[in-house]
């Protein structure tokens, strides 16, 4: 067991390494920064001053190498455009991220499990084949375009709800957070679930799955056998046979929510770590641009990690297997 | 006597392979549908300069002073735009039609090129087995643990923009599934009995992995196929959408889209509409018909 975790940490070790690599020479080799900065008529000096002072006069590899230096020390430059540690304005966008895929993860669960449930226990009902025909159009619909969408029909059209940033936050631990206040609850519930479509049309083909195969099943017979209401039955037993699917699933999604909310931030302006890296691309901020890129796969590194690990010890066989390979 | 005379002059049909996967095919009428679409779609793409009403990018024909029109209206001239027209006074169907063009081209060289790619390595990686498997497959792993609109967007900032960027970004996110789908049916079919025979015959590795193995490996490459053209133009349109995609010069559904974001706010909803629906209409339309096909390769769902 501790063999096959400490094989998977040099792994990703590994790859960590190898991002880094391609990250800081794939960003370096593109857009020049000083242009950025500084105006073309400014004098020779002036633009070799920013140069040396941005240490872009050095060579490429040493310039790497005093970026890992730095990186292991948690710093990972200045950005060019807001003059602050790059690292220091990731983590500050970072609660608005983590908070708009939790809320996503939770409507994937709080919508998708019912009614696909739903539509597994009755598959013949046509309200069945609406949910599984709504869910083939989640999967098909571009994520940016839906959001223009609600933006136009609820914040435009109907005026109902906001239609960008967070709203007034409260501070929940040293965190400022939206979902405590109505003002903040209104403006993330559209972004929110423009996230969570993908994941709930996901969740509804899961649990609608392992609903049909729980109804044949012999102890979900039994209960039914035995007189217990039907309600008790979904609740409690056929739900038992969806939740490990879904929660295995889920967890891996999680990361492409985290991934994927670069496209809902920039429709519905909410001030995540996906605007940030969108403007720092826009701009060439490139200490923001590869710090992010960094984070990001640090962060899924470790959720591959942990659900490696979390795999191994539900099911031997696959740490036996990878050891034979 | 006379039954077999006339059993011997009228030959009884034949059904090639490929009628016989025509007339599954059609048995959906949904599919078929999908596929009268989605050749449409590309009919117009294809020819998209001679059947457009206008030509949107011609300067000399665009007139500021046609723009934000809602669809239907008409100009002076006597032109009607029946979807509209954009900020800059272009025609939305004629924008529409040149979009689709942009996007199914860049959607569609890309799911071939990272077809060809994955489906080498792939068969490469299944037949000599071994480290060259271990060494493929990781990185195959590797790669498709990471969402693909991170994998783009690390190799968006690293290439930058353009046509052939974005095509090469594509390819490079798409490639491992294809290799994956691939290596998989490609194990089934070493093991069998024709590709011992090639051996035997010390036929060169390349001509079995070309000849013998990749045909036999089509099926499930050509659903895969499908499914990844829909991912590429949909994962276009929305790094087109970021800004980060295709040029304004060539712009693609995503990039009209984009360009109606800030119309929406002020009432135009069509500027955004129209090309998001015509994506929408696209992306199903190949679904539907990789389904179908999926159904119809299956040979475990085959009657």
């Amino acid at each position: 067991m501790s063999a096959f975790i400490i094989r998977r940490l040099l792994q990703s070790v590994v790859v960590v390494a190898l991002m880094s690599l391609l990250v800081f020479v794939g960003v370096n080799v593109v857009g020049d920064p000083v242009h950025m900065l500084v105006s073309p008529e400014a004098p020779q000096e002036e633009i070799e001053r920013i140069i040396r002072n941005l240490g872009l006069d050095r060579p490429v590899h040493e310039q790497y190498l005093f970026f890992v230096k730095n990186a292991l020390n948690g710093d990972l430059g200045r950005s060019f455009v807001f003059g602050e540690p790059a690292l220091k304005l990731i983590i500050q966008r970072m609660p608005a991220t983590f908070e708009l895929a939790f809320a996503a993860l939770l409507m994937a669960i709080v919508f998708g499990i019912p009614l696909g449930i739903y539509a597994g226990i009755y598959p013949d009902r046509v309200s069945s084949k609406l949910i599984m025909s709504g869910s083939i159009l989640g999967f098909s619909l571009p994520t940016f375009w839906v959001g223009l969408m609600m933006i136009m029909v609820f914040a435009v059209m109907l005026g109902w709800l906001p239609s960008t940033g967070r709203g007034e936050t409260v501070s929940l631990l040293g965190l400022k957070v939206s979902f405590l206040t109505i003002d903040g609850l209104r403006h993330i519930l559209m972004p929110a679930l423009n996230l969570a479509l993908l994941k709930i049309s996901l969740v509804i083909r899961l649990s609608r799955a392992g609903a049909r195969e729980a109804m044949h099943l012999d102890y979900v017979k039994f209960a039914r056998a035995k007189g217990l209401r039907e309600s008790r039955v979904v609740m409690v037993h056929v739900m038992k046979n969806i939740m490990i699917p879904v929660v295995t699933v889920l967890g891996l999604e999680f990361g492409s929510l985290i991934a994927f909310s670069v496209v809902t931030e920039t429709v519905f302006a909410w001030p995540g770590m996906g605007k940030l890296i969108i403007d720092a691309l826009h701009n060439l901020d490139r200490p923001v641009i590869v710090a992010y890129l960094m984070i990001i796969v640090l962060v899924f590194v470790i959720i591959n990690l942990m659900v490696d690990i979390l795999y191994s010890i539900l099911d031997p066989r696959v740490r036996i297997k990878d050891a034979g390979r | 006597m006379s039954d077999v005379v006339d059993t011997a002059a009228v030959p009884p049909r034949v059904e090639t392979p490929l009628q016989r996967f025509a007339a599954d095919f059609f048995e959906s009428r949904l599919a078929a549908a999908a596929l009268v679409v989605l050749l449409t779609i590309i009919f117009i793409a294809v020819f998209a300069p001679w059947i457009s009403p206008t030509n949107p990018y011609d300067l000399a024909k665009v007139s500021i002073f046609d723009a934000r029109q809602p669809p239907g209206a008409e100009n002076l001239d006597g032109l009607t735009f029946l979807l509209g027209t954009d900020g800059a006074g272009r025609d939305l169907l004629s924008s529409i039609f040149y979009g689709l063009r942009i996007s199914l081209g860049v959607g569609i060289a890309s799911g071939v090129i990272a077809l060809c790619l994955g489906a080498s390595v792939g068969l490469t990686a299944a037949y000599y087995g071994g480290r060259v498997d271990t060494v493929i497959m990781r990185l195959v792993d590797i790669q498709l643990s990471f969402p693909a609109i991170l994998v783009a967007l690390i190799l968006i900032s690293a290439l930058g923009k353009g046509v052939d960027k974005i095509t090469v970004a594509l390819v490079i996110v798409q490639w491992a599934y294809y290799a994956r789908t691939v290596r998989a049916s490609a194990l089934v079919e070493r093991s069998k009995e024709y590709v011992e025979a090639a051996t035997c015959l010390a036929l060169p590795p390349r001509r079995i992995l070309f000849r013998h193995l990749l045909p036999n490996c089509l099926p499930p490459l050509i659903v895969v196929g499908t499914v990844q053209t829909a991912h590429a133009i949909s994962l276009e349109a929305t790094l087109s959408f970021l800004g980060l995609g295709l040029p304004a010069t060539e712009p693609s559904l995503g990039l009209l889209i984009a360009n109606g974001f800030e119309y929406m706010l002020s009432g135009s909803y069509w500027i955004s509409f129209f090309p998001g629906i015509a994506l929408l209409i696209t992306i199903v339309a190949i679904n539907l018909v990789g389904d179908q096909l999926r159904d119809v390769l299956n040979p475990r769902l085959q009657k």
